[in-house]
């Protein structure tokens, strides 16, 4: 028992290994910059999958609206980003020194209250990771406590981030509109737009999101993932055993968000800037495909959806406009119909399998015996 | 904000405004009528909903043209036939899809919501490449033009008559197929307990191919209706899916009293709010207020109890 124990958290620990291979090493060493970069803004993507993999997954709740709070993220490192850029010698020219040229557009002649304190970047970081916590936290609370979920909590959710999405487009002096916050320059003085800051970023996305691998890994170890995994089976029975459920959601709820922001922050850092393109209802349920493509309960499948669904969106769209929209609404349908468990599912139940049945022929023929296939086990 | 107003003008205001949001109901209403028969009956989110009524608009628009080219003799009555024909095509795609991936779905009800996405996708792309990105609007027989002028400041459009009208037909026809007839009686027999149902010799299967095709018939109808006050293009269903969500959970899934409410309220205080604040605002401030309104009543306005 032991051993086999041993054995599984072994092969565990090579899974990472390969991941950090591929992310850290490989796709550096085999791209230019401007390649890379893309890869990065494709992992930012993969803190919200991960997000999804804990509350959907694991949790059961399926939120239609991670792209708020991937939103609040990136709009919080925007805001800091834009005030940098617009300081009085650097918007001279404007009618209003000092403020964002978007709202010297939309004739705002003083920066709003709650722009004000994004002039710190300590301020910013923490808003980064507190502000959609307690956002997730109050939807929580007022849904789960009334015990509504599944489909209720879907819809409301998407509800939210397309009022988010008219509230942004709608008040552009305040958030730059359509167009989101645009010409981002500086970081602290230093220049974000260079070569050397798109590596430096990409290697913090990747440590940050190794960092939020580890806690999902650890938190579904736990018993509270044992817990997760219970209620989302037969919620009314961990209730009965004494269990308050919807704390347990709601803590969830509030880590995915807060992983989504993070996410969002890395976004804006990487790209350079933030629109509500990326945050209404449509990205939403994207960013959802790419946690189902890499397997609703894989983590590091999560991460592995984000760049397949991604690249494979990319060069389609390059190459094919027409066609993109056809294959990622199949894999949307074949995902669910014929994979509900994704890629890890794939290789979990039918390639493993079959490697093993492969190995263990092997071995038969070596000793000269004859022996029917192996079948693969049937999943449903 | 009422005060740059004489009382006049705030009485013609509210007609006026009150008169859009009206013809805003009646798409609301026929748009959640079909949602609501295949959520409120059969638990199923489809999120292509908006798509069957976008192509319901597009075989609105084909039919114009067809009797614009062929039979204009005939044109001021195409619209009854486009109707027809829109109701048709959607309800015989709504039953294939059933068939191919609907059916292999009840009891996933979030995974129903991520297939029909998926479907809503292909169906999009497939507009756009069949009649372009464009958005196309239909010619209206002239019997449906103008407006019919109230006094001096109030003019009310003849097309919005016939929307509305359209619209009670059509709510009376659903009321009448749920509740009266044989048809409707076994589908709430199967959404009441599908074992149940089985057990005492309804076709079950059928029952739900016909209930899903029928809320897919009514989004046709609902496009046919749609081309009257707005143009479409391939992406315009998705603007009003989340919109008629809200309709149906606000409401009160399968309660057919609830959708009408729910319809009302909330395609009136838009549209009476739109002209004092700007467009954007309104819609925040009304979807603000029914997401609040759901937090506190999760059940919506008119709750059905069902024993599950």
């Amino acid at each position: 028992m032991f051993n086999y124990q041993r054995l599984l958290s072994n092969q565990k620990v090579l899974q990472y290994a390969i991941l950090a291979v591929i992310i850290l090493v490989i796709l550096p060493l085999s791209m230019d910059i401007f390649r890379l970069n893309l890869i990065g803004k494709y992992l930012s993507f993969a803190f919200v999958a991960l997000g999804l993999v804990l509350a959907w997954g694991y949790g059961g709740i399926l939120s239609l609206g991670q792209g708020i709070f991937f939103g609040v993220g990136g709009y919080g490192m925007a805001m800091f980003l834009k005030l940098e850029a617009s300081s009085p010698a650097n918007t001279a020219i404007q009618s209003t020194p000092g403020i964002p040229d978007f709202m010297d557009w939309n004739q705002i002649t003083e920066l709003p209250w709650f722009w004000e304190p994004f002039h710190h970047l300590s301020f910013t970081i923490a808003a980064i990771l507190i502000v959609p916590a307690i956002f997730a936290y109050i939807i929580g609370v007022a849904m789960f406590k009334r015990r509504v979920g599944g489909v209720y909590f879907a819809i409301i959710t998407q509800a939210i981030a397309s009022i988010l999405t008219i509230l942004i487009i709608g008040q552009q002096g305040y958030t730059g509109g359509v167009n989101g916050i645009t010409d981002l320059r500086t970081l602290l003085g230093w220049d974000i737009r260079t070569d050397t800051a798109k590596y430096v970023f990409y290697y913090l996305n990747a440590g940050l999101l190794f960092l939020c691998l580890f806690i999902s890994a650890f938190i579904l170890k736990s018993k509270f993932g044992r817990l997760l995994v219970a209620m989302r089976e037969r919620e009314d029975r961990v209730r009965f055993s004494g269990y308050d459920v919807s704390n347990f959601k709601i803590f969830i709820f509030c880590l995915a968000a807060v992983f989504s922001a993070i996410g969002g922050a890395m976004f804006t850092l990487q790209v350079g800037f933030m629109s509500p393109s990326l945050i209404g209802v449509v990205p939403s349920i994207e960013m959802i495909i790419f946690c189902a493509v890499g397997g609703r309960l894989s983590i590091l499948g999560a991460v592995y959806g984000c760049l397949l669904v991604n690249l494979a969106k990319t060069n389609l769209s390059e190459s094919f406009p027409t066609l993109w929209l056809f294959a990622m609404g199949s894999l949307f349908i074949a995902i669910v119909m014929k994979f509900p468990e994704g890629l890890a599912g794939i290789i979990e139940h039918n390639i493993k399998p079959a490697i093993k049945g492969y190995l263990a022929d092997k071995k038969n023929k070596a000793k000269g015996e004859i022996q029917a296939p192996l079948e693969t086990e049937k999943r449903i | 904000m009422f005060s740059e107003y004489t009382a006049n003008e705030l009485t013609s205001i509210f007609v006026m405004q009150g008169f859009s949001g009206l013809i805003l109901f009646s798409v609301f209403l026929l748009m959640a009528l079909g949602l609501a028969i295949i959520f409120g009956q059969m638990g199923i989110i489809n999120m292509a909903h908006g798509e069957f009524m976008i192509l319901g608009a597009y075989v609105t628009y084909l039919t114009s043209e067809l009797f614009l080219n062929y039979f204009p003799s005939l044109f001021s009555g195409y619209f009854f036939i486009a109707m027809a024909l829109a109701f048709v095509a959607c309800a015989l795609l709504g039953a294939f899809i059933e068939w191919i991936m609907i059916r292999h779905l009840y009891n996933r009800p979030l995974d129903t919501l991520l297939a029909t996405w998926g479907l809503s996708l292909i169906m999009q792309q497939a507009f756009r490449s069949i009649f372009g990105a464009r958005e196309v609007g239909v010619t209206l027989p002239d019997w449906l033009m103008g407006s019919y002028p109230l006094n001096d400041t109030i003019d009310l459009p003849i097309n919005g008559f016939f929307v509305m009208g359209l619209t009670t037909v059509i709510t009376v026809g659903v009321y009448v197929l749920t509740q009266k007839t044989r048809f409707g009686k076994q589908t709430r027999a199967v959404v009441q307990n599908r074992e149940m149902a089985g057990a005492v010799g309804i076709n079950t299967e059928r029952v739900d191919r016909f209930t899903y095709a029928l809320g897919c018939g009514i989004a046709g109808i609902a496009g046919a209706a749609f081309t009257m006050i707005g143009s479409t293009g391939p992406t315009s269903g998705q603007q009003y899916i989340v919109d008629t969500f809200l309709v149906v959970v606000f409401g009160g899934v399968s309660s057919l009293l609830g959708t009408i409410a729910a319809a009302f309220s909330i395609s009136q205080v838009q549209s009476i709010m739109e002209f004092f604040l700007t467009g954007s605002t309104a819609k925040v401030l009304t979807l603000l207020a029914v997401v609040f309104i759901l937090m506190l009543r999760p059940q919506g306005l008119f709750a059905l109890k069902v024993r599950r």
